[in-house]
């Protein structure tokens, strides 16, 4: 085709041609740049704010430095949440030097988004990070949602983390009154920034203004540390109160098993794990079987079954083994074990150790009731469950029929039996129940823990130490004895470490059982020495 | 005293039973005779009994724990062990022999790996063992492979100071981890954090570690106020108090949590971690003792966002990698493992097989199976492992690797965040805690004082 033009235009005459042609091009240029023109004023027109946007965005890869500190001051200033995949693909295929430049402002835009979000944790966990990010750009943001903040520990991080950023800048009347509000609102993350503030008004040639800043500066810390005191106090005592109510979880079922029947059964923690093991195969079943928004009653019902299956267990273990060995504590013992050895590696065999157990929604997370007081939900959980489950015995052992076998039984088995009571049977019940219980332990502790063939070998040695501690056969000792030792254990933990916390409950434990051998609650009378 | 006696005695013995010439030339040619035809028997029995050595297989040893607390761990090494194992076999062997694994079950209790690392050795007579996964297991065997000069690839990161002509340590030592684990935490990339918690259970490798990385920070002029150290026993449940601690410590930011944690005391600790409302934001734990094998038996959700330090992942991009995660997975489903194809791979599992392709290439380059041998023609080898290639040092009988940073994903495998530049050497001793110390069996016997 071009060469049929050439040949032509050369027949025509290639000078005029050439001036022609060259006025056409002049011409269309020309239409060409009026509609652009046009094109970018209506640009204008529409979206002013546009345009400076765009501007900077083009100017953040620039070699020019101050080019591209002006340019992400405006994207900061004037920028929002629909820039951050724009940032992104500028982000990918920048160099080094302006990917760690651009991070921060899309660390800001990011959160400065989130704080809009519609969950609650989602704004608060925006707001702490806008305050560790220590860019005062943020305090208008923070303040803003601050005020339309329904919810009121969301508000009070907002209000925080809006005070840090003010102690960060210049203007010495705001900082004042930030060191003030940080002092009001208790800020534990405010401590380090306000000892720098009073370090710095104590150095030497510093003016009036900076020492009456340290000043307030000490005053709020003061005050920081008071309510700390306090928090940590309640915080204390609510894992005092958490670790005793699983202690008494684990031991309810023991206190039955061991202290109204006699029986030492070392398979009690294994029982436990089969409870754990049961919840685990209900939430399978459930992923299985049940939709997904099914997924979070899983654990409901997985109670009944854990409390069922361990249950059955406990019957199997009465019937075939247990029965023909009362009254022979030593041969109990040992075969009891022989089974719990048997049952964990029965579990590491079946189900590996491709078990975790998802805590459902609701029960995870927690719930704040002050500052500085944060309770997890799943331990404020198994706090209610252990009360639940000592009012359930206590109802179960001393306001029903069974409960008045059982004690019968308990008390004197011979003279029950010539009345009529069927005490293979009334054993075999109540052996069921403990394990039962201990079922439900191992439900609960799959909130705490992992579930693994191990499970019951990490509890067995404290569920022991509670029931003797509290003494043989009376349920409200092992209540005291889980409050006592729960509560000393966090006590301790603080000041001697985890590991000789531990050591110190066993050896206080074991000059208590000097003092008195039979427990916080010895039985008495005649029936004691039997 | 009756020493000096039969000495006398034997003289006079000699003295007296002196025997005649000619006597002695009769005697004389006979034992020589005998003699020759013996060293000629002798000859042609040492060849057929060679000729038969070339056919026999190559008896290797297995010694990690089946049963016990540590099954969940170190049954994957084993499983590995063996496919590394088939592998060669199927190639035709090294040498044109096979090789043969002679699997023992030291139950998790470390009294036993001494016993059954002795009876690999003298009684099944295996040329190298591959096993071990806690420092006391490999310290309880250390002995017996000092003493019958055997040879241990040992697969595991660990907390170094030890320097053993009879073990080559595959995994990382602790400056291939936990070091540059900190100095990637301090640096600005990973996030400028200046205060640190290490947490850890009590026993050697945790104690080890945080002995050393306390020793680096205070060199890296991080105050002492900065730092605090803490331990749990074994199994440990309840870590509300810690989690208050670390709360405590965290706040005002720039908190980092350094977890030497152990086992199953992980998933209660992460849980509470979460639900006292701690975030990966506000203090990251970093750890160095879970991996893609442990996450398979967590619930994430409280995990993600969290760091860990290895020196391979499953997420590496190689091609070789890929083909090595496919292959472990289709032996464990042909072989009918428990889990078969969700099974996963992580660091040890890579170290403890490319451990066995090192070993094959030395016996290769050796031409023999013995101890000495093999030893010399390991130092400097270099192999394709999954995670990229690695070397063994020249020396110091450690591995060079290269290190990386991963951040777990709710699927329980890394995002690798960060890299080395190439591979690591390892030093055994480290030079914040033993700056006077090397270790070296080419130029020196083993452990030496530095200048």
């Amino acid at each position: 085709m071009k060469k049929i033009h050439v040949t032509r235009l050369s027949c025509l005459g290639v000078v005029a041609i050439v001036t022609r042609l060259s006025l056409a091009v002049l011409l269309l240029a020309a239409v060409v740049s009026m509609v652009a023109g046009q094109t970018l004023a209506a640009n204008l027109q529409s979206s002013p704010a546009l345009l400076p946007l765009e501007q900077a965005l083009s100017q953040i890869v620039s070699e020019d430095e101050a080019v591209r500190e002006a340019a992400l001051r405006v994207l900061l200033e004037q920028g929002d949440g629909t820039l951050i995949p724009r940032l992104e693909d500028i982000r990918a295929n920048a160099d080094r030097s302006i990917r760690q430049a651009i991070k921060p402002v899309m660390d800001l835009l990011r959160n400065r988004a989130k704080l809009q979000s519609p969950e609650a944790d989602a704004r608060r966990s925006a707001a702490t990070d806008l305050g560790m990010l220590g860019k005062p750009v943020a305090i208008p943001w923070l303040d803003q949602a601050a005020a339309k903040e329904p919810n009121k520990w969301v508000r009070y991080t907002m209000q925080e983390s809006a005070a840090l950023l003010k102690l960060v800048g210049n203007d010495q009347a705001a900082k004042l009154v930030a060191v003030d509000q940080l002092g009001k609102l208790a800020s534990q993350n405010a401590v380090p920034a306000l000892q720098e503030l009073v370090s710095a008004g104590s150095a030497e040639g510093v003016n009036a203004s900076q020492q009456a800043l340290a000043e307030a500066a000490r005053v709020s810390i003061e005050r920081i540390e008071t309510w700390a005191v306090w928090s940590t106090a309640i915080e204390t005592l609510f894992r005092g109160i958490s670790l005793s109510s699983i202690l008494l979880i684990m031991s309810v079922g023991l206190a039955i098993v061991f202290g109204l029947m006699g029986v030492i059964n070392m398979a009690h923690g294994e029982l436990m794990m089969v409870g754990a093991y049961a919840t685990f195969v209900t939430q399978e079943a459930f992923k299985a079987f049940f939709p997904a928004t099914m997924f979070d009653y899983y654990f409901a019902a997985a109670m009944p079954m854990a409390f069922l299956v361990a249950a059955g267990c406990g019957m199997l273990l009465e019937v075939t083994v247990i029965r023909f060995l009362y009254g022979r504590p030593l041969e109990t013992m040992l075969a009891t074990w022989g089974i719990s050895l048997v049952l964990m590696q029965a579990a590491r065999v079946y189900f590996g150790d491709l078990t975790a157990v998802a805590a459902p929604a609701w029960l995870s997370g927690g719930l704040q009731v002050m500052v500085g007081v944060f309770l997890p939900n799943n331990r404020l959980f198994i706090i209610l469950l252990s009360v639940i489950c000592v009012l359930t015995i206590y109802f179960m052992l001393f306001r029903s029929g069974l409960g008045l076998r059982v004690r019968a039984v308990t008390q004197n088995r011979n003279m029950s039996a010539c009345l009529g009571i069927p005490t293979r049977k009334v054993d075999a019940y109540t052996f069921a129940f403990g394990s039962g219980l201990a079922g439900i332990a191992g439900w609960a502790l799959t909130l705490i823990g992992n579930v693994d063939p191990g499970l019951g070998q990490n509890y067995i040695v404290d569920s022991f130490m509670v029931v003797v501690t509290g003494g043989v056969g009376k349920l409200a000792g092992t209540i005291v004895a889980s409050l006592g030792i729960g509560g000393l254990n966090k006590l301790l933990e603080p000041s001697l470490g985890a590991v000789y916390g531990k050591v110190c409950i066993l050896v206080l434990v074991i000059l208590f059982l000097q003092w008195r051998p039979s427990g916080l609650f010895a039985i008495k009378g005649r029936h004691a020495d039997s | 005293m009756s020493e000096i006696k039969t000495q006398d005695s034997n003289t006079t013995l000699t003295v007296e039973g002196q025997p005649s010439r000619r006597e002695f030339l009769v005697q004389g040619s006979k034992a020589a005779a005998g003699v020759g035809i013996a060293a000629l028997l002798g000859n042609l029995g040492h060849w057929a009994l060679s000729y038969a050595a070339d056919k026999e297989p190559i008896k290797i040893g297995v010694l990690h724990s089946l049963s016990g607390t540590m099954a969940i761990s170190e049954v994957s090494l084993r499983d590995v062990v063996l496919m590394a194992v088939d592998e060669i076999n199927a190639k035709g062997g090294i040498m044109g022999r096979q090789v043969k694994p002679v699997v023992v079950d030291p139950a998790s209790n470390w009294d036993l790996f001494a016993e059954k690392a002795k009876q690999l050795l003298l009684q099944d007579k295996v040329t190298v063992v591959f096993g071990c996964w806690t420092s006391v297991s490999r310290k309880s065997v250390l002995p017996v492979f000092e003493k019958n000069n055997g040879l241990l690839f040992y697969p595991v990161q660990y907390e170094g100071e030890e320097c053993s002509h009879n073990v080559f340590y595959t995994g990382a030592a602790v400056n291939q981890q936990a070091v540059p684990a900190v100095e990637y935490l301090m640096s600005k990339e990973g996030g400028a954090y200046k205060k640190f918690y290490l947490l850890g259970t009590d026993y050697v490798y945790p104690r080890t570690t945080n002995k050393i990385l306390r020793a680096m920070l205070l060199a890296k002029k991080v105050p002492e106020a900065n730092i605090m150290e803490e331990y749990t026993p074994f199994h440990h449940q309840d870590y509300q108090t810690i989690v208050g601690k670390i709360k405590k410590f965290a706040a005002g930011g720039g908190a980092a949590v350094i977890s030497t944690i152990n086992g199953d005391s992980n998933v209660p600790f992460y849980k509470e971690f979460a639900n006292q409302g701690l975030r990966a934001e506000d203090a990251p734990i970093m750890a160095f003792s879970v991996a893609e094998d442990e996450l398979r038996g967590m619930d994430t959700s409280a995990l993600v966002g969290h760091l860990a330090a290895w020196n391979y992942y499953q997420s590496v991009d190689t091609p070789q990698n890929k083909k090595f995660v496919a292959d472990f997975k289709a032996y464990c489903k042909k072989n009918n493992l428990p889990d078969g194809e969700k099974r996963v791979t992580d660091d040890p599992i890579e170290a403890a097989y490319f451990g066995v392709h090192v070993w094959k290439q030395a016996v290769e380059k050796a031409g023999k199976t013995d101890v000495d041998a093999v030893r010399k023609a390991v130092y400097g080898q270099k192999f394709l492992a999954p995670g990229g290639e690695i070397m063994m040092d020249t020396g110091n009988q450690h591995t060079h690797k290269p290190v990386l940073i991963g951040e777990i994903l709710k699927d329980g495998q890394f995002k690798v965040v960060s890299r080395s530049k190439g591979l690591v050497k390892p030093e055994p001793w480290s030079e914040y805690t033993n700056p006077d110390k090397g270790c070296d069996w080419i130029s020196h016997q083993g452990t030496y004082p530095k200048k």
